[in-house]
């Protein structure tokens, strides 16, 4: 396609990629230096049916000249970015000041909300992501092989966990696993041990969640698995054949070099995914056990009764970062090639 | 004879419309946020009653906290009623986000009692008409067997608990609302009260729970949640009453407002028949309860018409001061509401005020520590991490939070 045919036919998409992906991520980048202005407060008297105090008001008045003459809030530069609840630099410092041993810093860093947050994110994708490939690439290559009779209804059980919404996925199994449901309760006793509870232990919330990660994504995976997998030409393989060639041995000189690009893309895809982990967590009630980085963001916005803009705005940033960063050794592979491509 | 019947019938119909409220028949839009529960269904109910020709919008959500703000900010706002409590109406006024009442309340709130009218620096800024409160429940069958008597402490709680788990009646005989984030930051909020806390240093929004008092309510927490459901850290309120209607649980701090839903027909008639309720426990030797005093009220929004604001006023104050409401509803709330006769569900409420349970602190910073703790007492439960530890935790992140907000 020529440069200026791809041009015409890229700016609808463009325009509207700025319009409601880039600009929004420009806002929210602003909006990270900001604080709130300082809060004038005074003291009154409040009265309820249960009596009367003395206490402090936010005063409005004094508040809105504030915030009249300058709205976005009191330049604060990376001071959000670099405090307690995100980077965290002071406590690190003293951390590694303070601690004796690599294994105490890494306990006091990771006990940080954000590198708390990193952690389990890191893991999940970690975990996730080569598990999905791997599964959907066996699914695929299974069904590929089966007849063609039941194929049909084959693949839409595999693909049913995708088509579930991830929420109700998440919550059926919430409730399997309690320690009143029917996984729960039977782990219980075959254990021996009524106090045992996936919930509340982290390591076994943190396997639930990932578990429950692979069966959710693999059927995207094997999707595309299986449209590249029709495309393989047929005359390599069976030349293959004759040759003597196993069936491991088709799949590894063959089949997965021309599906390459597409284990590229699959995995670009998920890895985005899967660094934005965030469903499972409020459907498993996880809160407490497992924190993700979007889980970070929605409980700045949300669960807090003041809202916390400056610090999502910061986590978001970040989390921007992060995935540009796990992406960029694939996109600079893939960059390369295209390079040496033309 | 025929005079007098008349009249008697005049007085009998003529007292029954006023028992019903003044009803002015507004007219404009109506549009109200308010939490989900059956009391304040009822309410909103009663509301709806006197719309006259205003078009009544309602919308019902336990997630009423996350668009009260945003909701209310726009201009016009999107609702222009809110049933808030002492927690939620903060937020709403640190952003200035509701407007006085006062002259409403002199030309329509004639069946208002003062004592219903929330004021700040003089200013009527909500309308309350009931009251909330965590107390105990517990299950009288199981504890006269055992020869239990009704725990009045949570040492007590603890102690019967044990007795009930050593019995092998219940493996996990204790329940209350854990559930890392709001509700567990709750239970802290009020064990922490009961050791007689002050959440922060006087006059200023330093925090000051990491203290001899936040490691006792930190361990009261952990032995209590020792001897719940070992997935506790997952448990809401509705949870938890699902639990104490499968029997499984003897002993449980729950809402006042819940108390309803447990005493209903619904269930098993045994447990229902042997479920009583009696006023929250103290802790540490403390004398007054582990317990924080909620009142449930309406707030007008500013950011819409004056117009709208008198229509919510006028369907919302005649539900405020409905006599054959808080009649034929009492058993769902400790009504603050003139004529309310408390029934046999009131009592958690009622024996709190009497003991002299505090209010939740009502403070622009509240917000940002209950937040804290939320999250960071989790892992001091989990056992990952010592009550001290976890308390500097709440404190520094608090302190960010505060800082960010310009409160510190």
């Amino acid at each position: 396609m020529p440069n200026k045919t791809f041009f015409w036919f890229f700016l609808p998409t463009g325009l509207a990629m700025i319009l409601f992906i880039g600009l929004p991520i420009i806002s929210t980048g602003i909006q990270s230096f900001y604080a709130q202005h300082d809060q004038v407060v005074k003291e009154v008297k409040k009265c309820d049916p249960f009596g009367c105090t003395v206490s402090i008001v936010v005063d409005q008045e004094a508040t809105s000249v504030l915030r009249d003459e300058r709205p976005l809030g009191k330049f604060n530069g990376f001071g959000t970015y670099v405090d307690r609840n995100h980077l965290a630099i002071e406590q690190i410092s003293e951390f590694w000041d303070e601690t004796d041993t690599l294994g105490d810093f890494i306990d006091q860093v990771t006990n940080l909300p954000f590198y708390k947050a990193l952690l389990f994110t890191l893991t999940y994708c970690l975990f996730v992501t080569p598990n999905v490939l791997l599964l959907g690439f066996i699914i695929a290559l299974s069904l590929n092989a089966i007849s063609r009779k039941i194929r049909g209804p084959l693949i839409f059980g595999t693909i049913l966990p995708m088509i579930v919404t991830p929420l109700v996925g998440s919550l059926v199994l919430f409730w399997m696993i309690d320690a009143e449901g029917i996984i729960g309760a039977n782990l219980q006793l075959m254990m021996e041990d009524p106090y045992l509870s996936l919930k509340s232990s982290r390591t076994l919330t943190w396997i639930t969640i990932i578990i429950y990660g692979i069966w959710h994504h693999s059927p995207f995976a094997f999707v595309v698995f299986y449209a590249a997998l029709q495309t393989v030409p047929q005359e390599p393989v069976e030349a293959a054949i004759i040759d003597g060639a196993s069936r491991y041995q088709r799949i590894r000189h063959i089949v997965l070099p021309h599906i390459y690009p597409v284990v590229t893309f699959v995995a670009l895809i998920s890895l985005m995914d899967n660094f934005r982990v965030f469903e499972p967590i409020i459907g498993f009630s996880a809160e407490g056990s497992a924190q993700s980085l979007s889980w970070l963001i929605y409980d700045n916005l949300v669960n807090e009764e003041v809202i916390l803009f400056g610090s999502a705005a910061a986590t978001s940033m970040m989390t921007i970062i992060g995935i540009a960063i796990l992406l960029a050794p694939v996109l600079i592979r893939t960059w390369k090639e295209f390079r040496t491509a033309r | 004879m025929k005079k007098i019947l008349l009249t008697l019938l005049f007085i009998l119909f003529g007292t029954t419309a006023y028992a019903d409220g003044h009803c002015s028949k507004p007219s404009g839009s109506i549009n109200i946020l308010a939490n989900d529960f059956p009391a304040l269904r009822t309410f909103v109910e009663t509301a709806k009653g006197c719309k006259g020709s205003a078009d009544f919008k309602v919308t019902h959500s336990s997630e009423h906290n996350k668009i009260a703000v945003p909701a209310l900010t726009a201009n016009p706002s999107e609702f222009s009623a809110r049933i808030a409590a002492n927690s939620s109406i903060v937020p709403l006024m640190n952003q200035d986000l509701i407007r006085p009442m006062d002259d409403l309340v002199k030309k329509y709130g004639k069946g208002i009692q003062d004592s219903q009218l929330i004021t700040i620096d003089g200013k009527v800024m909500a309308v309350a008409f009931m009251a909330n409160t965590q107390h105990l429940y517990y299950r009288e069958d199981v504890l006269k067997e055992l020869g239990i008597p009704v725990p009045k402490t949570y040492e007590e709680v603890v102690a019967a608990s044990e007795k009930i788990r050593a019995s092998g009646k219940m493996q996990h005989p204790y329940a209350a609302a854990y559930k890392a984030g709001w509700n567990l930051a709750e239970e802290f909020v009020n064990m922490f009260i009961g050791h007689g806390g002050e959440f922060f240093k006087a006059g200023t929004a330093e925090p000051n729970i990491n203290n001899a008092k936040g490691v006792a309510t930190l361990n009261m927490l952990k032995k209590l949640a020792s001897l719940s459901n070992p997935d506790y850290l997952t448990h809401d309120s509705e949870a938890i009453k699902v639990e104490w209607e499968s029997g499984k649980v003897a002993l449980m701090t729950l809402w006042a407002s819940r108390s309803g839903t447990l005493l209903d027909d619904e269930g098993d008639a045994k447990i229902t028949a042997a479920t009583k309720l009696t006023g929250p426990a103290t802790v540490g030797g403390g004398n007054i309860p582990a317990a924080t005093l909620w009142w449930d009220g309406f707030t007008l929004a500013k950011n819409r018409s004056d117009s709208d604001a008198e229509a919510s006023f006028i369907a919302l104050a005649h539900a405020a001061s409905n006599k054959k409401m808080v009649a034929d509803a009492a058993d769902q709330a400790v009504w603050l509401v003139e004529g309310f006769v408390p029934g046999p569900k009131s009592i958690g409420v009622i024996e709190a005020v009497k003991m002299g349970a505090k209010p939740y602190p009502m403070l622009p910073q509240m917000g940002l520590m209950h937040g804290a703790l939320g999250s960071e007492i989790v892992e001091f439960l989990q056992g990952k991490e010592s009550a001290e530890q976890a308390l500097k935790d709440v404190e520094a992140a608090y302190i960010s939070k505060a800082k960010e907000q310009g409160f510190l």
